[in-house]
């Protein structure tokens, strides 16, 4: 509550730009249930602006949601002795769990290369890498296979024209979350582009998080693992003698 | 369980993805079947299965351990009640079984520092699986062919270097009088293969009490169930407090489907004759070998690969 309160106040602080953002958002928080199946979130929002709307070039939205970075390790297979093994290896320094781009417009058209590469808005410019091994020489297909297989996988997604913008001023979108999703903090982006370049940006974040049992086990289970192993067993074998047990009484009676 | 049945999808805690809950049910079943009627635990089928329903490997590998034990657990008291148990040759191969596993953990963590544990624990799979299948096909042909043409009865016991060794004891449920060295050392090499290929090891375990113990197939299921329990229980405590990778609700659902299938498992392990019983585990034992294989061997559509940073 007190957090978009603050980002209200930044942003009133900080000098008008001529065209701004108010944003809405269907949710801002994601809960991870024991039924979660994935998640669809709902972003909105218009344009408030003090002067008329200029005529050229067109407003476009870009919009961001990504997931918390971490290290990944890629590793790629060659043939060796006939059998495929695991040979190269990068350690990619940062990637996000979950990262999806909507844009208004084809992306090359919504923002241009110099922006994308200062706010970092493409999913290639999300992923940070830089110490490659020397013996690697083609490192580039490491952060390639990332976003290959994170895609497949629903986790990185680029949807352009997939926000809906109404006479310059209203936009929305809609985003699928897959129920593969890593907990944290999920920083959502809006930019307002003219020509490819951006006039005005907002943040805001949505909360992802387990809740009820399944924050009470995962909690347990890293607290408390011992306690958590033993209850496993407990559980496990509690069930195995009382199917057992209920497979004798249904042979009897 | 209600609302299991109702709810198809389930968020799975530890392993952080959503899968249906009644695959999980049905893969219980079935693998829990092969535990009733073989006596294997079934890990060897189960790992490499969740492997491929998208489980993280090392939530697959640590939960198995924690099913095993309940699938194993239902079985064993069928086998308690039909006395089909040898407990004295289940506790010695338990001790084996125990300092097994704990040097399985120095092991795994050794190749884990060396970085190709993965591929390691493929081929251990394939070279594993694919002699211990093959030869329990032959000499199970081989049996059955001489019960057909009926020329008596299979001598099994034979006289050999077993026993010629010391520290002899009576296993009076098995009918053996041997030395335990040998059941020991059975005990360490499957609490390796426990831990380093996250399976029980009956199937290990079950031929090397035929053959090289010589023990009844009859009694072998039972206590080969016994010290299964045994060893994946300490091998699951062992993951929850190292590698915090047990999901509990992954492990209950498997179980529930695996309790059940291994009460229908034990009934069908009754009615068939243990020759009978042998060509289908080696059968089974054979197929997923040349599966692995197949996987080592044949270009995989996706070369790379993805893991948390400096792990497994």
């Amino acid at each position: 509550m007190w957090r978009s309160l603050l980002l209200f106040l930044t942003l009133a602080a900080s000098p008008l730009s001529a065209e701004e953002v108010v944003l809405g958002l269907s949710q801002d928080k994601v809960a991870i249930t024991a039924t979660f199946d994935g998640s669809e979130i709902l972003i909105f929002g218009a344009v408030k602006r003090e002067v008329p709307i200029p005529s050229n070039p067109p407003l476009e939205v870009v919009i961001t949601v990504s997931g918390p970075s971490e290290p990944v390790t890629v590793r790629r297979k060659e043939r060796k002795f006939g059998i495929w093994i695991n040979t190269d290896t990068v350690e990619v320094d940062a990637a996000p769990t979950f990262y999806a781009v909507a844009t208004s417009a084809p992306f090359n058209d919504a923002i241009s290369n110099v922006e994308d590469q200062r706010h970092k808005v493409s999913i290639p410019k999300a992923i940070r890498s830089v110490g490659a091994p020397m013996t690697i020489t083609d490192s580039q297909s490491f952060s390639e296979a990332i976003i290959r297989i994170r895609k497949s996988q629903g986790l990185y997604q680029l949807l352009e024209n997939a926000v809906q913008v109404d006479e310059q001023t209203l936009f929305r979108t809609s985003l699928k979350m897959p129920a593969n999703l890593a907990e944290g903090d999920y920083p959502a982006r809006i930019f307002l582009t003219r020509g490819g370049d951006v006039i005005s940006q907002y943040q805001t974040v949505i909360n992802v998080d387990k809740v009820g049992l399944e924050r009470w086990l995962y909690d347990m289970s890293r607290q408390k693992p011992l306690l958590y192993g033993l209850m496993s067993l407990a559980i496990a074998i509690a069930a195995g003698w009382g199917a057992s047990a209920a497979f004798r009484l249904i042979r009897q009676g | 369980m209600l609302t299991v049945s109702i709810v198809m999808q389930i968020y799975l805690p530890i392993a952080e993805v959503s899968v249906n809950a009644f695959l999980l049910l049905g893969l219980g079943g079935m693998v829990g079947i092969l535990s009733g009627m073989f006596g294997v635990g079934g890990g060897f089928l189960m790992t490499p299965l969740l492997f491929f329903i998208g489980i993280p490997p090392a939530v697959a590998v640590a939960t198995e351990a924690n099913q095993i034990v309940a699938s194993s657990f239902s079985g064993v008291l069928a086998h308690f009640k039909r006395k089909t148990v040898d407990l004295k040759m289940g506790c010695v191969l338990l001790v084996g079984g125990l300092i097994g596993a704990a040097l399985g953990v120095v092991v795994f963590n050794y190749l884990k520092s060396q970085g190709q544990v993965d591929l390691l624990v493929r081929l251990c799979y394939v070279v594993f699986l694919g002699i211990i299948g093959s030869l329990m096909f032959i000499e199970s042909l081989n049996a059955i062919r001489k019960s057909r043409k009926n020329t008596g009865p299979v001598k099994r016991k034979k006289h050999n270097w077993i026993h010629g060794l010391p520290f002899k004891m009576r296993f009076r449920v098995s009918g053996l009088y041997i030395s335990v060295i040998p059941p020991v050392i059975v005990g360490v090499c499957v609490g390796i293969l426990a831990a380093i290929m996250g399976v029980g090891g009956g199937f290990i375990m079950v031929p090397a009490m035929i053959y090289l113990l010589g023990m009844p197939t009859k009694v072998v299921v039972g206590t080969s169930l016994f010290q299964i329990i045994f060893v994946t229980g300490f091998t699951t405590l062992l993951h929850a407090t190292t590698n915090y990778t047990v999901d509990i609700a992954l492990a209950v659902l498997l179980l529930v489907g695996g309790v059940i299938g291994a009460q229908i498992g034990t009934r069908i392990g009754t009615r068939l004759k243990a020759e009978q019983l042998r060509i289908l585990l080696a059968l089974m034992v054979i197929l997923v070998c040349a599966k692995l294989a197949l996987d080592l061997l044949l270009q995989p559509t996706e070369l790379y690969s993805l893991g948390a940073a400096g792990g497994h």
